[in-house]
């Protein structure tokens, strides 16, 4: 094995254009315990962590560029009014000690069906920033979960950052385990009320093959929500219209029984999920932020 | 490979070193500090805990050559560790533990009762007054991240204790003795101010 450490990002691209084979590490919560394990052997080791730039962030207009080694722990603390969602998912990964290692590049890096990043993500809405010697293209966070851990990565690139958009409304996670803390999921839940748009967007963790949104449910929501003028009067959510969304939400899942749970028991978590996390967001979008929001901003 | 990086305030290098090689593993097994415990080597149960660059982590996650140039602390030198953040800073020229002292490192004193006899930081001395060691596998991570929480939230609710520990592991005590310790460290470091 051989460990490769480059002290720029123009360096880290031209050693893994050199190595393809080349695993990256960065906080090393996933890739040091498959090393650990003799699962894995790599030929080169990548380390990403002397490349300063993949640990900051910057906080635009309209999204967050979220570099790929930010730690979950500076998430939870700096970014929860911009990422709600994000902050909450990252609030339930591991332990104290893990999240200050892990970050979100890791997450997408492995695209493990149940990381804890992926439902966020998927319902704030992202492009994954990734580059080689080739170039920088960006990648649609739905066009990125290309199979269990499989992503769309070619050999040649690393992940630089992830985009992701501002909440311009409520968002919420959930998360069944067996306990709080130091638990993979096994379902997950990621809510986001787009007030702006007048849409809603969802993201289910470990109940696929890959992370996935239900877009049937937000599509049923979304004519809901119009017909009823819902985003307007800010009434309350037909009990009818959130067991029709939690129906579908459930209905998107394509589980497999494991140690962790079962494929229906998956289905029906989802479920409740949905139904829970629908509620959460849409109470507090009728609250005192209602006004705040359909102005346009997160206030 | 040879990995140059600091512990407990000490340079130190360490040779041959495996390039898939953990932190964990150059610690105990190259440096001669088995303070901090080798147990799940997955990152589930915190017994390997360290701070790099002043953050708590499992030392068996971190790959020994991102840890070059980087500082560690482990629990043999929390002890001065403790005393010289008390002290606002490294008032003397010799800071730190060296690699001999931390070797030899042992909360026996005089007494190995009440740990008398022996410099202990606030968190090692509120652990023996408390209890809060059984068999003693656990409490070398548990007294690192505890000590950090301390350092970062010095008057912690429970709620706050329990989420800074919820990355240790401890199958003997069943967490209240080790609960009652760092609420005991929290009351005499609030005293003492």
């Amino acid at each position: 094995m051989d460990f490769l450490r480059p002290a720029s990002w123009e360096e880290a691209l031209a050693a893994k254009a050199e190595h393809p084979t080349a695993v990256p590490i960065a906080g090393g919560t996933d890739v040091m315990v498959e090393i650990n394990f003799d699962h894995r052997r790599p030929e080169y080791l990548m380390d990403l962590n002397r490349i300063g730039e993949l640990s900051e962030w910057e906080v635009g207009e309209e999204s967050v560029r979220l570099g790929a080694s930010v730690p979950y722990t500076k998430i939870m603390e700096h970014l929860r009014a911009e990422l709600p969602g994000l902050a909450l998912a990252s609030h339930t990964v591991a332990s104290p000690q893990i999240r200050n290692r892990g970050g979100v590049g890791g997450n997408l890096g492995t695209a493990s069906p149940a990381g804890d990043a992926h439902p966020a993500l998927l319902a704030a809405g992202a492009e994954v920033e990734v580059e080689s010697v080739r170039g920088s293209r960006r990648i649609p966070i739905d066009a990125f979960y290309t199979g269990v851990k499989r992503n769309a990565l070619a050999a040649d690139e690393l992940i630089r950052a992830v985009h992701v958009k501002k909440a311009d409304g409520p968002q919420q996670f959930s998360k069944v385990g067996t306990r709080n803390a130091m638990v993979i999921a096994v379902c997950a839940f990621g809510l986001a009320l787009h007030p702006e748009t007048r849409t809603v967007r969802t993201g289910i963790g470990s109940a696929a093959p890959t992370p996935v949104r239900a877009k049937a449910a937000e599509e049923f929501l979304n004519a809901a929500l119009e017909e009823g003028g819902f985003w307007d009067n800010g009434k309350i959510i037909t009990p009818s219209v959130a067991k029709q969304f939690a129906d579908l939400c459930s209905a998107a899942c394509n589980p497999i029984d494991d140690v962790r749970g079962t494929a229906s028991y998956r289905r029906h978590a989802v479920g409740v999920m949905a139904r829970r996390t629908l509620t959460w967001t849409w109470e507090s979008y009728r609250g005192a932020g209602r006004t705040a929001y359909r102005k346009g901003g997160a206030a | 490979m040879r990995v140059n990086f600091t512990v407990n305030g000490r340079p130190q290098e360490a040779d041959d070193v495996w390039e898939g090689e953990s932190l964990l593993y150059v610690l105990r097994e190259r440096l001669g500090l088995p303070g901090s415990k080798n147990a799940c080597e997955q990152g589930e149960c915190g017994s390997c805990t360290v701070r790099l660059d002043g953050v708590p982590v499992c030392s068996c996650l971190v790959a020994a050559g991102q840890v070059e140039g980087r500082e560690v602390v482990t629990v043999e030198g929390l002890a001065d560790y403790a005393r010289q953040r008390a002290e606002g800073g490294c008032t003397t020229g010799a800071c730190g533990t060296s690699l001999q002292n931390a070797q030899q490192w042992e909360a026996k004193g005089t007494d190995s009762q009440t740990g008398e006899g022996t410099e202990l930081s606030p968190i090692q001395q509120a652990f023996i007054d408390a209890g809060a060691v059984q068999c003693g596998f656990c409490t070398p991570g548990l007294l690192v991240a505890a000590d950090e929480m301390l350092e970062r939230n010095p008057n912690p609710t429970d709620a706050d204790i329990r989420e800074a520990l919820s990355g240790n592991l401890c199958r003997c005590t069943g967490y209240e003795k080790i609960m009652d310790a760092v609420r005991l460290a929290a009351a005499r470091q609030s005293e003492e101010v």
